[in-house]
């Protein structure tokens, strides 16, 4: 406990630890969306599409700031999505072929561009390839900044147009047929899955951030039958994983903020298929025992009384 | 109301609910449906007949505008169907959603009220009273409250229609509302439909089992990519338009349609080897 106070009263770990939660948080609203329209992977596309982006974004700016590399991945997970769409129209691959031809395309070429740039003459060059696992000790107070305008960004979105979001994840035919532009709120979904990931890779780097996107949503699905308490608990779910991804990274010397925090999700996510209730594997155990031991018991006073009417 | 806009009520009173010229659609290469054109009755139930892949789903949403057409214009009273969303009513099949989403009876029948709730509105008391009238109309007012994913499959599709009339629509459309429905469900629609003809809306069914077309539509409608043959069902559900619709993959149980009993007719092979 005493390592709590002390890393509160650290200014520079104040802001790692509030910009992990609020990655946390705007990766586990928007995660419950691409989870319930069984997109989770395409989260996971977008975050490796995102690599490439961020490369030429600053290859062609020489700046090193998150409103740059926003720009060079949404371009660059646009780009992957039109290819994702593409592919599964116009030739026999399945989504999860494509999803994996453009996913290893863009990392392939991220890592040569990466290298690229690390042997060039770009002065400014240091801490681009901590994007693959990401730095969160390298984030500053303006990084905070920006991520916390993002976070609220993301959840006012995802709060006004709750209905739509909702319906489209749920029956898309149905909202086509109200009215509702159904492939322009997809693509809106598609950009804040892209913002999020965005905000999210510096701290967790391209590799592991869409654990952030799936493991809180999936870990709030196992707690609650409610899609809106399913978010508020996903949104929850991954502001503690950032909470105790910092703290436990900042009490243990030299362990990576990034992974422990994706770790510190997993976590959750096991509490969750484990304990959750109705869902949860232990309830189910419990509730086959259950009625297991109430079928036996039944049957053994059902021979009991037979035996006693067969003796009287 | 003013002169110009009554005169306006007046003028799309007299439109028909539902007329659709040259409709085509195509997936890939492929003519799904081609040059369909009819012209629909207010306050008809209408029976969309015709085998497996004939169409029957897509031109319903193509006439709802859900999937792109290469041809064709449809009008509701008298407009674009873009301009009349608050006049059509659709329910789709069951299976075209994932019934394991968070959400309860209740909320999904909320959706229907959704079209009218403009883009940032909240459902109120009022919409949450309609929709659990409707749930009670489709005899499923003690599921408000279920997970839809404990739900049998005729409750859903039950869940499904009374989120149709929650739309409060004019014109509805319905995807195959009877497939694989218990006999409770296919009561509670058919009792549904009945009600529904009785305020004066109209209802375009897509339909697979020939036995009971008789019995619940007042006209039907033929398609195999083309339309075959629309008209009131005692003239149009003949042993040869079916013959003609369904290309000769029909044996006849019964040997008169047009007597006082039902015809009963069994599609041969549904899966086809065409």
């Amino acid at each position: 406990m005493n390592n709590i106070t002390a890393m509160l009263s650290d200014p520079n770990m104040r802001w790692i630890l509030l910009g992990c939660m609020l990655l946390g948080l705007s990766s586990g609203v928007i995660g419950s969306f691409s989870y319930l329209r069984k997109q989770s992977l395409v989260g996971d596309t977008l975050a490796h599409a995102a690599l490439p982006g961020i490369c030429i974004a600053f290859m062609l700016t020489g700046v090193k700031s998150i409103g740059v590399f926003l720009v060079g991945a949404g371009i660059a997970g646009m780009i992957a999505t039109f290819g994702i769409g593409y592919l599964t129209r116009h030739s026999k691959l399945k989504q999860d072929a494509a999803l994996g031809i453009i996913l290893t395309t863009f990392f392939g070429l991220g890592i040569v561009l990466l290298t690229f740039i690390q042997h060039g003459d770009y002065g400014n060059q240091s801490g681009l390839d901590k994007f693959l696992f990401g730095q969160a000790a390298a984030m500053v107070g303006s990084d905070v900044v920006t991520m916390s305008l993002i976070s609220i960004l993301l959840v006012t979105i995802c709060t006004l147009l709750f209905k739509q979001f909702k319906l489209i994840s749920f029956d898309p035919g149905f909202a086509r047929g109200i009215g509702y532009p159904v492939a322009l709120l997809e693509q809106l979904l598609m950009l804040l899955m892209v913002i999020a990931v965005v905000a999210g890779i510096q701290a967790v780097g391209v590799v592991l951030i869409s654990a952030m996107l799936i493991a809180p949503a999936v870990s709030a699905r196992y707690w609650t039958n409610s899609l809106s308490a399913m978010i508020a608990l996903s949104g929850l779910f991954g502001a503690l994983s950032g909470a105790l991804g910092t703290w436990i990274s900042s009490s243990v010397s030299s362990m990576p903020t990034g992974p422990v925090t994706v770790l510190a999700a997993t976590f959750f996510f096991i509490v969750s298929v484990l304990f959750g209730p109705k869902r949860g594997i232990v309830a189910k155990r419990f509730m086959s025992a259950r009625v297991k031991k109430r079928f036996l018991l039944e049957n053994e006073l059902r021979a009991e009384r037979m035996k006693g009417e067969a003796a009287g | 109301m003013s002169h110009a806009a009554s005169n306006l009520y007046k003028e799309q009173g007299n439109k028909p609910p539902l007329s659709v010229s040259g409709l085509s659609a195509a997936y890939q290469k492929k003519p799904v449906l081609r040059n369909v054109s009819f012209e629909v009755k207010e306050g008809e139930l209408i029976g969309v007949i015709g085998p497996n892949g004939a169409g029957k789903s897509t031109m319903i949403k193509a006439a709802l505008g859900l999937i792109p057409t290469i041809g064709g214009e449809v009008l509701v009273y008298g407009k674009p169907c873009k301009e009349q969303r608050k006049l059509i009513g659709y329910v789709p099949q069951r299976e075209s959603v994932d019934w394991d989403f968070p959400t309860n009876a209740l909320d999904v029948v909320l959706m229907g009220t959704y079209g009218r709730l403009g883009w940032f509105g909240r459902p109120k008391a009022k919409d949450k009273a309609l929709a659990l009238e409707c749930l009670e109309k489709v005899g499923m007012g003690d599921f408000a409250d279920r997970q839809i994913s404990q739900l049998s499959g005729g409750q859903q599709q039950r869940v499904f229609l009374a989120r149709a009339l929650a739309q409060n629509a004019k014109l509805y459309f319905m995807d195959e509302p009877f497939a694989g429905v218990d006999a409770a469900t296919e009561k509670a629609i058919i009792t549904l439909l009945q009600e529904l003809k009785k305020q004066g809306k109209t209802v375009i069914v897509v339909h697979h089992d020939l036995a009971t077309v008789q019995q619940y539509f007042d006209s039907v409608l033929l398609l195999n990519v083309e339309l075959q043959a629309f008209g009131p069902t005692k003239d149009t559900f003949t042993r040869e338009q079916l013959q003609r619709t369904y290309g000769g993959r029909l044996a006849f149980l019964d040997s008169s349609l047009t007597g006082e009993g039902a015809g009963i007719a069994v599609p041969k092979g549904e899966s086809g080897h065409e």
